[in-house]
């Protein structure tokens, strides 16, 4: 049976991209507030989650073309980085550091090097999260 | 602070990942692998020198201090098992190289490998209890994949079992957690020691160590190893050899560290309930290592008594007893997991499991027959091999704790299972050759050689004892004065 | 409160066990999935339930609410999630090769 989801796709089509904005405004919240890397990338996966069921994962495919083991890995060798940083630098495993710096358009920016890791926990969910639904939304 | 500390497990860690990116390139990954493993054992050999020379290492992460961030602590108990874990992952890393087969090596096979190596090791190193629930679960989860891997209809029926059962035991410890940061509020294992000795360990606390045993216990199949021998029968060699060798090592681990560095305070009823369940689990597994005609299972069973008897150890809980423990945990790991390669090889060559159809072996293959003969001897505690100090030890021990009803059953267990693998070698060794050969694949004969490594590795733990027995001497006596331990990590 | 959690908790587990029991891969993991669920609960109720703020900085609160077992519960349901995935997949291919999610039919034999 043919079905008509011509409403679903519509509305998603608008939609995703409201809640991927929304997961990179989490994505920076979580750095004093509620939020942070691990819920936006479980909402970026949420958004493509959506165009899978509006769609098709064929869809999917054509629209996001990278394979998301590969977004794992990546977002895990930046995670880990960070990491080894600071055994390059001789402090203790995973300690973090921040400053203020005078950016162009911005102003005083703080910028830290947790949100580098917390880059990486983004990706590394992003492709887990994908990896699992498609690995079992693929058979028929 | 000492960063050392977090290299063999960031060394497996980083391989996995990279590994990940090169999926497509087979023999890349082998090299990557090969080299890492190779640089694993090198970093854990300095690691213990450093312990030896220097004393407990600490490491907190991120900077934040003992109790509030996450420790990672090298005494001398966990750096020794860190490398002998790195060794005998090694030598199974070879082995697969040679027997694991296109299918799964396309699957990712080697992060698998890698992933659970980072777990292993993680659990020993950790000095977080939650944390190391956290290191289970990555080992966990990377052997459901090496469980499953290769999908035949035995191993999707099995695994379904080992995960069920993984899952619910899992769900336990972190109920265990639960209670026991109810009653005392914290999580640090030295930080915990501290705090129960201050609320002294009553009634709450004996319960909920007693829950902990029980989860441990599911892991290390200590008395609920019902699991073990169906799960581990279905993986192809080189995977058993590291299961055998490495993941009831890890429940064994987390029982000996929690029972000597925080809840040591009430042995009548701990140590006692954990001498019988030992006494219970030698005999039972070694019932069933004499009980079965398939080589697999006869090997797995003794994995089962092998954990009884190091339980015992800890039961007894003296000096003795206690490096008995650590030094027949050693020898295990190396002697299990060689076992296994070795069964791997001869089933290659005959083509069956089952002993009764093998025979004759020895006139073919030597070499082999004589690799398997010193390691059953190993394994039965013949000196001057690897086994028989840490027997003697944990026996004196025993006696001297006065279980000597369970002592006696350490024994006797000892002469069966010396029975259950000389029928093995009789059978598979002796006789002539009862159905032709099966012609192996090309190359099984280099799997020897990975086995070779450990069978040395067993012959210098038997003859260097007076070498190992001072880093055994110094991991014992951490164990019984946990002070050492909440120095080292609180600094205060 | 607390007493309403323990109820609730103690029913989770209840059923949460009743399910594992029963014969069918499906209810399995349900079951499963429930007793984390009873478990996760757990560590937040034997935290004490609130007695403070939100654990964040920019509350400016006198008290705040411990916040480890949260990140305990977030790692713990993490896990689970992932562990959950698995098995799905895992039954799910269990019963596309084997025929059937009974685990009565699925207990093997010893001589294989």
């Amino acid at each position: 049976m043919k079905t008509n989801d011509v409403i679903l796709q519509t509305v998603a089509k608008v939609v995703v991209f409201l809640i991927l904005t929304f997961s990179v405004f989490l994505f920076f919240a979580g750095h004093n507030n509620p939020g942070g890397g691990f819920i936006g990338g479980l909402m970026t996966a949420a958004a493509l989650v959506l165009l899978a069921l509006a769609f098709d994962l064929q869809t999917i495919r054509k629209v996001v073309p990278v394979d998301f083991r590969k977004v794992m890995a990546i977002g895990l060798m930046i995670a880990l980085l960070t990491g080894i940083g600071s055994l390059v630098l001789d402090v203790p495993f995973l300690s973090h550091t921040f400053g203020h710096f005078d950016l162009p358009l911005l102003g005083d920016t703080e910028l830290a090097t947790a949100t580098l890791f917390d880059l990486g926990v983004y990706l590394a969910v992003v492709g887990v999260t994908m990896t699992i639904i498609l690995s079992i939304g693929e058979d028929h | 602070m000492n960063n050392l500390l977090i290299m063999p497990l960031l060394i497996p860690l980083v391989t996995a990942v990279l590994l990940v990116f090169f999926y497509k390139q087979i023999r890349l990954q082998k090299w990557i692998s090969g080299f890492s493993v190779l640089a694993n054992v090198s970093v854990a050999g300095y690691m213990v020198h450093v312990v030896r020379q220097d004393g407990i290492q600490t490491l907190n992460m991120g900077g934040w201090a003992a109790p509030y961030g996450i420790v990672f602590v090298a005494d001398m108990f966990a750096s020794l098992l860190v490398l002998t874990t790195t060794v005998v992952s090694a030598a199974c890393l070879y082995y697969a190289f040679g027997s694991i087969g296109k299918e799964r090596e396309k699957f990712y096979f080697y992060p698998f490998f890698q992933f659970l190596n980072v777990g292993v090791i993680g659990s020993f190193l950790t000095g977080d209890i939650f944390n190391l629930f956290v290191c289970f679960e990555v080992m966990l989860i990377s052997s459901y994949a090496l469980i499953v891997l290769g999908g035949t209809k035995k191993q999707l029926r099995e695994s379904l079992k080992y995960i069920l059962i993984n899952i619910i035991s899992s769900a336990l410890f972190v109920a265990s957690v639960a209670y026991l940061y109810a009653v005392v509020g914290t999580l640090n294992m030295a930080h915990l020691s501290v705090r129960v000795a201050e609320a002294g360990q009553g009634g709450v606390l004996t319960t909920i160590s007693v829950l902990f045993l029980i989860v441990f216990g599911l892991k290390a199949g200590l008395f609920l190893y019902f699991w073990l021998p169906g799960s581990y029968k279905v993986p192809p060699a080189a995977v058993t050899a590291v299961f055998g060798g490495l993941l009831t090592k890890v429940g064994l681990y987390a029982i000996i560290r929690t029972f000597t560095l925080i809840f040591y305070h009430d042995p009548y009823i701990t140590h006692t309930l954990i001498g019988w369940l030992a006494a219970a689990t030698m005999l039972l597994g070694v019932i069933g290592a004499i009980a079965y005609w398939d080589i697999h299972r006869i090997l797995i069973y003794n994995i089962v008594a092998a954990v009884g008897f190091i339980a015992f150890g800890l039961a007894a809980a003296n000096q003795a007893a206690l490096e008995g423990a650590i030094y027949y945990l050693v020898h295990d790991m190396v002697v299990k997991a060689l076992l296994f390669l070795l069964g791997g090889v001869i089933i290659a060559y005959t083509g069956t499991a089952k002993i009764r159809e093998m025979g004759g072996l020895m006139r073919s293959r030597p070499v082999l027959g004589w690799m398997f003969f010193i390691a059953a001897m190993a394994l039965v505690g013949v000196p001057p091999l690897s086994g028989f100090i840490g027997k003697l030890l944990i026996v004196e021990g025993g006696l001297a704790a006065g279980y000597y009803w369970i002592t006696g059953i350490g024994l006797l267990t000892s002469l069966l299972i010396l029975y259950s693998m000389m029928r093995i070698f009789m059978n598979v060794f002796w006789g002539v050759p009862k159905s032709p050969l099966s012609e192996p694949k090309k190359g099984t004969g280099w799997l020897v050689l990975p086995a070779s490594c450990l069978v040395i590795l067993t012959i210098v733990l038997g003859l260097g004892a007076e070498w190992i027995y001072p880093y055994v001497n110094q991991a014992g006596e951490t164990l019984l004065n946990p002070d050492q331990y909440i120095q080292a990590v609180l600094k205060e | 409160m607390e007493i309403l959690m323990a109820f609730a908790i103690g029913i989770l587990f209840m059923v949460g066990t009743y399910l594992i029991l029963s014969r069918s891969l499906l209810r399995i993991i349900l079951g499963t999935s429930l007793l984390t669920h009873a478990v996760h609960l757990l560590l937040l109720t034997m935290s004490r339930l609130k007695t403070g703020a939100a654990p964040l900085l920019g509350e400016k609160a006198g008290t705040y609410v411990d916040p480890l077992p949260q990140a305990l519960i977030l790692t713990s349901i993490v896990i689970s999630f992932g562990v959950t995935s698995f098995f799905f997949v895992l039954a799910y291919r269990a019963y596309q090769e084997l025929g059937t999610d009974d685990m009565e039919q699925l207990r093997g034999r010893d001589d294989e």
